[in-house]
């Protein structure tokens, strides 16, 4: 798994790429009450607001982190926005999307990068 | 950026975890450990303990008593309050000469005195207004007491104890009680549609009647967080977003609170601020008015969202004053102000939501029944 200093993580399934946000971010948002999510087969690029996601007092974006197709979306999410609350780093994640540049990923953080990012 | 002032209570709100935020200049919990939303449901069910210790206490005399007072004050305000009760409350706010609004604050028939609560924001500003306009009377900011919000179906449960009878007083009845705190300052309202107490405390028995408060199992702590949603579920305006010196009481549907003593024919007509604007506007109506908006979808529509009267309308008819997602409705909630030939409950409006028109209708308040014990 790797995490992006925006607090999102991206978990690579054979070339298929999930992205979600951290627990950190989960707690620092405070309760999800609204996702709002690409269509699947949208092209993305890096840094493109793709996710809108309003708390219950703010509204954020949640940026693409890799260029790529968006392949899954969880419309889970979108009925059930505390899932993301729940279980931001399993049945909480957001899309996934199949990169066209896997090599962006090595920009990114590990666990342990992370960690010691947020302190 | 000055300093942020603290309450009697701030060490307490950090020992209990509070994520704290500068408001109105004073360093205030956002929210505590269960989150607004928690918070929010939790004071609908039980009892929410609010820290309001920043907003400003007043005491305005006159040497012949409470009437002197109150017919100082009339000359402030458009309410009455000649004929207000001895130990009754009543809401109101202070107008200037175009019929705009300078704050909106609580006014209390002490006996021989009027007892004024007023938001922190404009407290500065709303005694050095009363000092000048009120040349008779003596105007005292209460500096050494702190004020708790003691809000839901709970609150009476939790309070009894302590301040034995305030369990017959009714909505907007007021008294002063002596108990293990020292004098209690109690009100029957708050600012959240439920039943509940407001409690002015000595600063210095703050810190150990919250506790005490928070003792017992109803009770948790609330943050300004969870008060901002309880507050618009409630239909209920927050001064400087809802209104603010740009609107008129009639604009806003706050015109329930001018009594038929202060309007045109009534016993004392006018003799406030902007009476001449407001009277009008009361006679022959206002081109637009405040209204709670249902968004049709999640997505909350903020404060500053532009409102539309149809999908591709070019000029906006109206706009969001305050919006957030309503735990108890469980629904996204705005008021706003619409032009007054868009604010038929029902009505089918657009607000434009990051560059996209959604579908939002007119709605009745409050949101939530009121749980008042009137």
């Amino acid at each position: 798994m790797k995490f992006t200093e925006e607090h999102e993580w991206l978990q690579d399934d054979d070339g298929v790429v999930t992205v979600g946000i951290t627990d950190h971010a989960a707690e620092q948002l405070g309760d999800i009450v609204f996702v709002e999510l690409p269509e699947v087969g949208t092209e993305v690029t890096k840094d493109e607001e793709v996710v809108v996601i309003e708390s219950v007092k703010a509204a954020s974006d949640i940026l693409a982190p890799i260029d790529g197709e968006i392949v899954e979306v969880n419309e889970a999410i979108v009925d059930e926005p505390s899932k993301v609350n729940e279980d931001p780093m399993g049945d909480g994640w957001f899309f996934k999307v199949k990169p066209s540049d896997p090599g962006q990923m090595a920009d990114y953080m590990d666990e342990a990068g992370y960690k010691s990012f947020i302190g | 950026m000055a300093e942020l002032k603290e309450t009697p209570l701030t060490q307490l709100h950090r020992e209990l975890g509070a994520k704290m935020t500068g408001f109105a200049g004073y360093d205030m919990p956002l929210q505590f450990a269960l989150g607004v939303m928690k918070e929010h449901q939790h004071t609908r069910a039980k009892a929410g303990l609010f820290d309001v210790s920043h907003m400003g206490q007043v005491i305005v005399r006159h040497a012949s008593g409470y009437g002197g007072a109150a017919q100082a004050l009339e000359s402030l305000v458009p309410v009455d309050l000649m004929s207000l009760g001895e130990k009754r409350q009543r809401y109101g706010f202070f107008t200037n000469a175009e019929g705009g609004i300078l704050d909106d604050l609580m006014l209390t028939n002490r006996g021989d005195h009027l007892f004024v609560v007023v938001n922190a924001a404009c407290k500065d500003a709303d005694i050095a207004h009363m000092k000048a306009g009120l040349p008779d009377c003596d105007v005292v900011e209460v500096t050494d007491r702190a004020l708790l919000a003691l809000q839901g179906p709970a609150a009476v449960e939790a309070l009894a104890p302590i301040a034995g009878g305030c369990e017959i007083m009714k909505f907007l009845d007021t008294g002063i009680f002596t108990s293990d705190f020292g004098e209690l300052w109690i009100s029957r309202s708050g600012y959240t549609g439920e039943d509940g107490y407001e409690i002015s405390v000595s600063a210095d028995q703050a810190e150990a009647f919250a506790r005490a408060l928070l003792a017992h199992d109803a009770v948790e702590p609330i943050g300004l967080g969870a008060r901002d949603s309880l507050r618009l579920e409630a239909g209920l305006c927050l001064y400087g977003q809802d209104i603010d010196t740009s609107t008129t009481p009639v604009e806003a549907g706050l015109t329930w609170a001018i009594q038929k003593s202060r309007r045109a024919e009534g016993k004392r007509e006018a003799g406030f601020p902007g009476a001449d604007v407001i009277l009008d506007q009361i006679s022959n109506g206002v081109p637009r008015c405040r209204v709670g908006l249902r968004p049709e979808g999640r997505a909350p529509m903020r404060q500053g969202t532009a409102l539309f009267g149809s999908e591709d309308a070019e000029t906006p008819i109206g706009q969001v004053t305050s919006g957030a997602f309503g735990p108890t409705i469980e629904a996204p909630m705005s008021m706003g102000y619409v032009a007054a030939s868009h604010t038929a409950p029902d009505t089918q409006l657009f607000g434009e939501v990051r560059g996209k028109r959604m579908a939002v209708k007119v709605a009745s308040m409050p949101f939530t029944p009121a749980n008042f014990k009137r």
